[in-house]
């Protein structure tokens, strides 16, 4: 994201804060897909996802005026949606299987194996980012997809930058171990 | 071995290996980005590891591209929820005082500074042609008050009625402003003083003072009035 536009959202959001609908509606079109796509990749439902944006826009709206820009708005938005995204898990419970029982079954699953069968190393690739764990995932999601700076995601996270820096070495020894199980050697680790 | 490429071995990632994938997203500051690319130039087995990133780091994003958009029911439900949401006493400011500060925000500061620049000039400019304009008086014009052709008798109403009755006055409580001073208009008359009890000394003049009790009987008749004495 430009500086341009990192400064045109905080002019919006200051607009938000005096009540002005038509900056929540150029705000929304400018970010919500991300906010959609982030949340997904949590949740794991497109149902969850988009009733998490609604959530996430409806908090800016009544947080407007509590913004004091010091950090992006993209940031705070993906801060909101990530809390909103992990209460959303906490209250599926039963109804659904949990984030953690989830991983373990797809951890076991076969998925890998097809990919190879396939011999398609970037389909592989993209099936064992959706293996990762929720919190390598999202790290992962961060980084690469959403272009957020070490500090950026240690705020949004809410963990040291170091931590930040360590988690997605993790990650991504874990996509490689997915990787090789599936039979793909990458000259990594 | 170098000292990136040692770690590479180990559970902890080496100091720039840790930023490898914030080079490949283009997210690092000018002087990381330099020493990374410096020691990808050295060390094989990191730039190895960089590959594999940069396959990592393109994979990711084509997943996320391919996880498609929200519905228009998102953005119906959030604006169904925020016209449920109480009036904000902000949005009184969407008018011409509100707008300003809006207006000043919007500036970039070297815009902020070029107006404050323009502004500065042209009070300079005001101030030249005001004194350049006083420089030029011959002294045939003299300076003149306002008060220069005042007239000989005074017009102030309080001046008029010096000479008339006073009368003493108590206004009824809910009388307004705009009642009292209509009352004074009707009746020529003006405030001499005010007492604590709510009493207002009024002196009378025109034609309305000359029958002082009349004059007395009609006040007393005002909605407004609670009390009217002729005063010692």
């Amino acid at each position: 994201m430009s500086a341009a536009q990192a400064a045109s959202d905080e002019v919006l959001i200051a607009r938000i804060a005096q009540g002005d609908r038509l900056a929540m509606q150029v705000l929304y079109g400018r970010h919500h897909v991300r906010v959609f796509r982030f949340g997904l990749r949590l949740v794991r439902n497109e149902q969850t996802a988009e009733d998490l944006i609604s959530e996430v826009f409806l908090d800016v709206w009544r947080q407007a005026g509590k913004f004091e820009g010091r950090s992006a708005v993209s940031t705070w938005l993906l801060a909101i949606t990530r809390f909103k995204a992990l209460s959303a898990l906490r209250r599926r419970k039963d109804a659904e299987l949990d984030d953690e029982t989830a991983n373990a079954i797809e951890d076991e699953s076969d998925d890998p194996e097809v990919a190879v069968q396939k011999k398609d190393k970037s389909d592989a690739l993209r099936r064992c980012l959706t293996q990762l764990s929720a919190e390598h995932r999202e790290i992962v999601d961060l980084v690469y997809y959403h272009e957020k700076s070490v500090e950026e995601v240690a705020e949004i996270v809410g963990i040291p930058e170091n931590t930040v820096k360590t988690r997605l070495f993790y990650a991504r020894k874990k996509l490689a171990d997915l990787l090789k199980a599936a039979g793909i050697e990458r000259g990594w680790p | 071995m170098t000292a990136a490429n040692k770690t590479i071995a180990e559970d902890s990632p080496g100091e720039l290996e840790a930023l490898l994938p914030w080079h490949a997203a283009g997210t690092l500051n000018a002087r990381d980005t330099r020493r990374v690319e410096e020691a990808l130039a050295r060390d094989p087995a990191l730039a190895r590891q960089y590959a594999a990133i940069q396959e990592e780091f393109a994979e990711t994003i084509s997943l996320n591209e391919n996880l498609g958009a929200p519905s228009a029911r998102a953005m119906q439900k959030l604006f169904a929820a925020i016209d449920a949401e109480p009036a904000r006493r902000g949005s009184a400011l969407h008018g011409l005082s509100g707008r300003i500060p809006q207006f000043f925000a919007a500036l970039s500061p070297r815009t902020l500074a070029a107006a404050g620049a323009v502004g500065a000039l042209v009070l300079l400019l005001q101030a030249g042609v005001i004194g350049a304009m006083l420089a030029r008086d011959d002294g045939s014009h003299s300076f003149r008050t306002a008060s220069y052709n005042a007239p000989a008798a005074p017009v102030t109403r309080g001046l008029e009625a010096a000479s008339g009755p006073q009368a003493l006055v108590r206004f009824a409580p809910d009388a307004r402003v705009s009642d009292i001073n209509q009352f004074l208009d009707a009746y020529r008359a003006s405030i001499v003083s005010a007492s604590k009890g709510g009493m207002f000394k009024l002196q009378f003049g025109g034609e309305s003072a000359k029958d002082f009790a009349g004059l007395l009987s009609r006040i007393q008749s005002e909605k407004i009035v609670n009390l009217a004495v002729a005063a010692q």
